[in-house]
């Protein structure tokens, strides 16, 4: 039986860490917002290039010397995971479901007698996937974008991504990461980056295409050795964006969890507390009266 | 034909302008490119330079956009340049003109001890970009 004492104090750090969760909750709640935003300014690029890589591959299907980055090595041995996780935790399930599904595709391609390497882009990740395979991780990034996620960060992903590639490291590139569903439900989604999955030629496409051809200068395979690399700059950024959306929108609802849990044991304790100092006060009138009586 | 034609700059980051202009010139990997309205749809390379916005008269330039490179799309109504770093001249020419000369310095330095084929053609890249951020220091505001 615990005393007045003990509850009381139970219930003073219960309080105090309802306090903690609920700033962190609203700390999440702002920075999702923005993160929402960036991703909501960076979609017209995204847009764009689309639509110009569409009609360039449309022009360049079928011609001899598409670049590498488009048609792959033409093996498919070598596997890169980047594996895209948060430096912080404290937000529910979003780390270790992005860990799971890459176990799970690690297993299942190495089941299928394929090398894998993974390409760790957060603190959680690294920390998480070097227990099991640590011999995997070819390298890792932290911090990327702790005070704002800029471009640059981006870029560095995918510069070291392009470096390997180009000696040959690996043969298929995909992307592991939260998309952002709602602040309450993120997805894992992998997503194949190298070689480039060429945008069907859908009826939109196709309608565009024959609506204007383009000229092009200088010519289409030099645009597209070009373009291809920054496409794959802006598949990476989106995603890391898609990740710190995820992220804060995970922490968000994991802390508002952990606010109400807390609000819980706080009532679930005071009535302890009052029970038990009834029972006590009973307890000593009893005593003091029996005692009256025995006199 | 609508005598304007729709002009935007986009950066990853956001939309950095969207207005109709009669006339922007934009520089072009084999040659400055001047477009008016009703172009001939065309996909061009962007290779770092300024890019001038005129105004009505086609002779006073309005605004001068220094871009890092990129590309841009034109089609009848719409020019379309998607730019990874671009800032106002004016924003360009307040930098430290020393520091720019430090940084080509650095990056001859590097491009000497690049070792691979992609880590030379990055590091020449960046050059360009440098070596273009001082040319257009020295030009005039409008």
């Amino acid at each position: 039986m615990p005393s007045l004492k003990d509850i009381r104090n139970r219930i003073t750090s219960v309080k105090s860490t309802q306090k903690i969760t609920s700033a962190l909750k609203m700390v999440a709640a702002s920075k999702l917002r923005r993160a929402q935003e960036q991703a909501e300014a960076g979609r017209p690029y995204a847009e764009r290039m689309g639509r110009m890589l569409a009609s360039l591959a449309a022009n360049v299907a079928g011609s001899l010397e598409a670049p590498r980055l488009m048609v792959g090595t033409g093996e498919d041995k070598v596997h890169l995971l980047v594996v895209m996780t948060a430096d912080r935790g404290l937000a529910g399930g979003f780390n270790s479901s992005i860990v799971r599904a890459t176990k799970r595709t690690i297993q299942s391609l190495q089941a299928q007698g394929k090398t894998v390497k993974l390409l760790c882009v957060g603190r959680k990740g690294r920390d998480l996937l070097r227990r099991e395979f640590p011999s995997l991780i070819v390298a890792s990034f932290e911090d990327v974008g702790k005070k704002r996620l800029s471009f640059a960060d981006a870029d560095m992903v995918t510069n070291k991504l392009l470096e390997l590639f180009d000696t040959g490291a690996f043969d298929v590139a995909t992307i592991v990461y939260n998309k952002f569903k709602s602040a309450m439900t993120q997805e894992v989604t992998l997503q194949q980056v190298i070689p480039f999955a060429a945008p069907e030629v859908s009826n939109d496409a196709g309608e565009v295409a024959g609506r204007s051809v383009y000229e092009f200068e200088p010519t289409e395979e030099a645009i597209l050795t070009d373009l291809l690399p920054r496409n794959l700059a802006i598949q990476v950024y989106s995603a890391l964006l898609e990740s710190a959306a995820s992220f804060f929108g995970a922490q968000m609802t994991a802390m508002d969890s952990a606010t109400r849990n807390a609000g819980e044991m706080i009532k679930k304790y005071t009535l302890i507390y009052n029970r038990t100092r009834q029972a006590s006060i009973t307890k000593e009138l009893i005593e003091i009266i029996s005692g009256a009586e025995a006199v | 034909m609508a005598d304007k034609v729709e002009f935007e700059l986009v950066s990853p980051e956001k939309l950095l302008v969207s207005q109709p202009v009669t006339m922007v010139v934009v520089p072009g990997a084999e040659g400055f490119l001047g477009v008016l309205p009703g172009h001939a749809p065309m996909i061009v390379t962007v290779k770092p330079g300024v890019i001038d916005i005129y105004a009505n008269d086609m002779t006073t330039i309005t605004q001068r956009i220094f871009v890092a490179g990129g590309f841009c799309e034109i089609t009848g109504g719409r020019v379309t340049v998607l730019a990874e770093e671009a800032s106002d001249l004016a924003a360009l020419k307040s930098l430290d003109r020393a520091g720019l000369e430090k940084d080509l310095a650095d990056l001859n330095e590097d491009l000497a001890d690049a070792k691979t084929e992609t880590e030379r053609h990055l590091i020449e890249q960046k050059l360009g970009i440098v070596l273009a951020k001082l040319n257009a220091q020295g030009e005039t505001l409008h």
